[in-house]
């Protein structure tokens, strides 16, 4: 066999892509329905986290920057792999696709959180006074006034923060979950041969490549004005 | 409360782990050192690549970009170690790790990068060219130090990711910190490792979360 012939017979092996290819389609809608999971809880958690400093208690705000820092700082994997291995010491099992899910939630939160809230003190304090003085309660401002105004600032950083952490859901491969990189990955264990992995690298760029174009024009459409 | 401190915050355990625990540190803290500044070059690289008008460049670049952008680390570094093998191709952990990051942070630095250039006034690069400097002197000397300056807290958010990211290389065994701690858990059949290497890198990395929300208020301070 020349180079190129094994090449081909080892990435582009068509006999084994057709044999792994519904597995690999089944992974793709595991992997789509854990990104919304995470993606719907992570952004309710943040602004809710958001919201509740808006309202400025002080002992609750440093717990709130606490439990932020601690989500940025730890790195996904070390989360989903205390949540998954670690969780049965102490008689709580969770599955894979749940550690997964809590971890990236937990994660999508605080970085959300940290954006919502840049956004939400860049509005002036004087619409705050403004909309209060004309007997707004604080909900109503906050809902009316304030968020509209900065959610409009938090787009962009925020589209980018959560293509990235919705990429992690790759990282359930590791706790035994059978999305893209689960099903892909098996698949090579079992066939002795990689397409299974050309096949999943190409199911997350089908998946993702969209997204980051997306991203990336929403960067300039939403773009400060200086 | 007694059994779950004596499966989470066991100190006999902790003392049984920490050599292991601090070898998998160090591990880290080396892996760092060497993805950092391979990403660093390789989105050097891309940036300045990206300065060039030609669209026979621009648009293999961007796909090129896009394509690392979109493809989640784990399966880029799963395709090198386990797909490349196939085709004669042995390559150790670390081997694989070290091309794995070069494209994939080398494409987020090269975005950060290349905002930052585009963010210098054109005016800057011709009184540099005018002043009889050549183009990449310009580069080097006027375009480049501004265009650090300009993105520095992107840099820093995007050196903070890779720095945690390196715990996807316990995937394919390489020794780091958070494979040590999965090691001295499936020996100790408790939970304390992993939590002390969390422990760990929350201690190493919290300085640096800290720095980055207050460059982010003082940056918003400034848009106001």
């Amino acid at each position: 066999m020349t180079g190129w012939e094994r090449f081909t017979d080892s990435f582009f092996n068509a006999r084994v892509m057709a044999q792994y290819l519904p597995k690999i389609i089944e992974g793709f809608g595991l992997t789509v329905v854990l990104a919304l999971c995470i993606i719907v809880s992570g952004l309710i958690a943040g602004i809710g986290l958001a919201v509740l400093r808006a309202m400025g208690i002080r002992p609750l705000n440093w717990l709130i920057i606490f439990v932020v820092d601690l989500f940025r700082a730890l790195p996904p994997l070390v989360i989903i792999v205390l949540l998954f291995f670690g969780l049965p010491s102490a008689g709580m099992e969770l599955s894979g696709f749940a550690s997964t899910w809590l971890a990236l939630s937990l994660v999508l939160m605080a970085f959300s959180e940290e954006i919502f809230w840049a956004g939400i003190t860049s509005v002036p304090k004087g619409q705050w006074e403004a909309a209060r003085s004309t007997g707004l309660g604080f909900v109503q401002t906050l809902g009316h006034v304030v968020l509209p105004q900065a959610l409009r600032l938090t787009i962009p950083p925020l589209t980018n923060r959560t293509i990235a952490i919705t990429k992690g859901t790759a990282l359930a491969s590791v706790v035994a979950v059978s999305d893209i990189l689960g099903a892909a990955h098996s698949g090579v264990s079992h066939s002795f041969n990689p397409s299974p992995l050309t096949l999943g690298a190409l199911a997350y760029l089908v998946l993702f490549f969209p997204v980051v174009i997306l991203g990336r024009w929403i960067e300039t459409r939403f773009a400060w004005k200086r | 409360m007694e059994d779950f401190l004596s499966a989470f915050l066991n100190w006999d355990i902790v003392k049984e782990a920490s050599p292991i625990l601090w070898a998998g540190l160090r591990a880290t803290l080396l892996l760092s050192a060497m993805v950092v500044p391979l990403g660093l070059l390789g989105g050097i690289i891309l940036a300045i690549l990206s300065t060039l008008p030609s669209p026979w460049v621009r648009w293999p670049l961007r796909a090129w970009v896009d394509t690392f952008r979109a493809l989640p680390p784990l399966v880029l570094l799963i395709f090198i170690f386990a797909g490349l093998p196939f085709i004669g191709l042995e390559v150790s952990a670390w081997g694989a790790v070290a091309i794995g990051f070069f494209l994939n942070t080398g494409a987020y630095y090269g975005e950060v990068l290349r905002a930052g250039i585009e963010s210098v006034p054109r005016g800057q690069l011709e009184a540099a060219r005018s002043t009889g400097l050549s183009a990449p002197q310009t580069m080097i000397h006027i375009v480049l130090p501004q265009a650090v300056r300009n993105v520095l807290p992107d840099l820093i958010s995007n050196t903070l990711e890779v720095v945690k990211l390196t715990s996807i290389a316990s995937v394919v065994a390489l020794p780091e910190l958070l494979f040590q701690a999965r090691q001295a858990q499936s020996v100790t059949y408790n939970a304390t490792p992993i939590v002390a290497a969390a422990v760990v890198y929350f201690i190493l990395l919290w300085p640096v979360v800290r720095l980055l929300s207050k460059l982010e208020n003082k940056q918003l301070a400034a848009r106001r």
